[in-house]
């Protein structure tokens, strides 16, 4: 047996080394700031987005190079990644924040009680006034009767290919529900058209749309329900099967009760992903300017829809229209989730004593 | 209301490989029967033949026979469903439901095969709990949630659990493994009450506790790797610890090998 080798001796002997000071890495991002604006400035790049990789770049560089001078190989190597990782942080929330940031400054402008409570019947659209209660409407009702439809048969498919699901099947199942993960939102509209309003000479409707958000939503709801039942441990099916308790039961008492928090989330999580498409509602419901509450008859709007419509008018007006209609989107699909994680807090397995 | 267990011949497979091969005894009544061996012999997969739980996992059949009195477990037509309502088990790693209180974990068994008045279900989660020995540690807080007990307590509960929908025999996989000794003092002290009214049997990797548990023990062994499991021999545990018949078993209990 050969000894191992000791590459990197301490030095002196002691288990104290140099450590860079706490505050480093703030006065390094600081610097680094400095440095990406000084270049900036002194190259006179025009884009603000080159300025903020020249500093992100120039961060991780000197931290690397300052932790391997004054700490030492492996320590430099974990401030490299975590500086990646931080940069990296940055680089994914940046966007996200200034998306909301700007929906919000751009929304507030004509965003009050009579906006939300008014449809745009009779506004000429190079006008400002004029609502978005029909198009409210419309989503409410197309991403209900979407979840309605696909929310159980997404439910019972995971229920089956967990616990019942042996052999060609379920390996069937597993593939087309990948399939139908990959399918485009506008693939699923055509889809309900050629067959819903062609050739069984439906109407244009609501429900139309509905069906075609449900075919895009059951597949998100039949993944993540399957991961959140994989997650209840066999145990529990176990000590429910040995008390005598039948098969259905216990998947029924026991096995969806200890998962449902994360059912839900999985439910809100595709009802927030269909809430925001546009083409569908585009092929299948038609759009229309005026309040229509019955989403089985006639042409309805949608807030997406409503957010293109106005877009493509393309004056002032109608630009705050839409920006408003955005945040109002924003806020509905973060009001269903927050609501999802009330309840998945409120009914996840209790560990209090 | 305990009743007896004969065994004859039985064999279990998981999917093609054999896990145990031909194993016949009988289980008195009103006893405590522990099973012994090393790891991977099949005494966990036999326990759970006796109440039809080996086929719960995927591939998992039998062949031979288990009389239950004079019914066989594995005569066609018979309900698994109604074998487990007789034969209750407790499992090695406490498994309380954790969305239920202990109140609720007690009442399961009862609640999810049927409905029962709130005044009924009152007395059997006492008594039951009373039974396990958990009454006085748990009663002014029934509403809990089970998960937020001890080990120890948490295992009390599953055994409450267990005889709150009054089987006939007990089984028991290593149910002391996960628990401290004061513990696993408490539920051997409440096996010895449970044989009064229940067929008892344990699976135990621990050579004391069957000793001190045990009316009789039964040692399980591979001839090989990759063998099945084959039980050596059964009898007296006074016996089988201070005279066995096969010179393995006690090879086996004073640690010269295994």
């Amino acid at each position: 047996m050969e000894k191992p080798v000791i590459t990197t001796p301490l030095p002196g002997g002691t288990l104290k080394q140099p450590r860079l000071p706490r505050w480093a890495p703030a006065g390094l991002a600081v610097l680094s700031a400095a440095v990406g604006v000084g270049i900036g400035l002194a190259a006179d790049l025009a884009s603000r987005v080159q300025w903020g990789l020249i500093a992100a770049l120039f961060y991780i560089v000197a931290t690397h190079v300052l932790a391997t001078v004054v700490e030492g190989k492996r320590q430099a190597k974990d401030r490299l990644v975590t500086s990646l990782v931080w940069v990296s942080f940055l680089v994914a929330v940046i966007p996200l924040a200034s998306l909301i940031w700007e929906t919000i400054v751009r929304g507030v402008k004509v965003l009050d009680v009579y906006f939300l409570t008014h449809s745009m019947n009779g506004v000429i659209t190079l006008q400002p006034g004029g609502g978005i209660y029909h198009a409210i409407i419309g989503t409410v009702e197309q991403v209900g009767l979407a979840t309605l439809i696909a929310a159980p048969i997404g439910l019972l498919t995971a229920i089956y290919l967990v616990e019942y699901g042996t052999g060609r099947l379920a390996k069937a199942v597993t593939f087309f529900v990948d399939v139908m993960t990959g399918i485009p939102s506008i693939v699923a509209g055509l889809f309900i058209l050629s067959f819903w309003i062609i050739v069984l000479d439906f109407g244009y409707s609501g429900f139309a749309g509905a069906m075609a958000l449900a075919i895009l939503m059951m597949p998100i709801v039949v993944r993540s329900t399957e991961e959140m039942l994989k997650l209840v441990p066999n145990e529990l099916r176990e000590a429910s099967l040995a008390l005598g308790v039948p098969k259905w039961r216990t998947i029924l008492k026991v096995v969806l009760p200890t998962a449902i928090g994360g059912i839900t989330t999985g439910v809100m999580l595709a009802v927030a992903r269909i809430a925001g498409e546009s083409a569908p509602i585009l092929l299948l419901v038609f759009g229309s300017q005026a309040i229509n509450g019955n989403p089985f008859e006639g042409a309805q709007s949608s807030l997406p829809y409503y957010i293109y419509e106005q877009w493509a008018n393309g004056n002032e007006a109608s630009y705050d229209r839409a920006w408003a209609a955005a945040l109002v989107l924003i806020a509905f699909v973060m009001i269903l989730n927050l609501v999802a994680r009330g309840i998945a807090r409120w009914k996840a397995p209790k560990t209090g004593r | 209301m305990a009743k007896r267990i004969d065994v004859s011949g039985l064999t279990a497979y998981y999917g093609s490989h054999k896990a145990i091969e031909d194993i016949s005894m009988s289980i008195e009544p009103r006893s405590v029967t522990a099973f012994i061996g090393p790891s991977g012999c099949g005494k966990s997969t036999f326990l759970r033949t006796l109440n039809r739980m080996h086929e719960v996992t995927p591939g998992g059949r039998v062949e031979g026979k288990v009389m239950l009195d004079n019914e066989d477990l594995y005569a066609s037509g018979v309900d698994p469903v109604s074998v487990r309502r007789t034969i209750g088990m407790v499992f090695q790693r406490p498994n309380p439901f954790p969305t239920m209180s202990i109140y609720d974990n007690v009442a399961a068994g009862l609640r999810l095969n049927g409905s029962y008045k709130k005044s009924e279900l009152d007395d059997v989660v006492e008594k039951s709990l009373k039974g396990a020995n958990l009454w006085n540690e748990v009663k002014d807080r029934l509403n809990r949630p089970g998960s937020g007990l001890s080990g120890g307590q948490q295992q009390r509960l599953c055994i409450a659990r267990a005889i709150a929908v009054e089987p006939k025999v007990l089984l028991m996989d290593e149910p002391c493994s996960a628990l401290d000794p004061i513990s696993t003092l408490a539920i051997e002290d409440l096996i010895g009450e449970l044989k009064e009214q229940f067929t008892i049997v344990i699976v135990t990797h621990n050579m004391q506790q069957a000793a001190r548990v045990s009316d009789r023990t039964a040692f399980f062994n591979l001839a090989a790797i990759g063998q099945p499991g084959k039980l050596v021999e059964i009898d007296d545990t006074e016996r089988i610890f201070s005279n066995p018949s096969v010179q393995a078993t006690e090879d086996y209990i004073s640690g010269r090998f295994g």
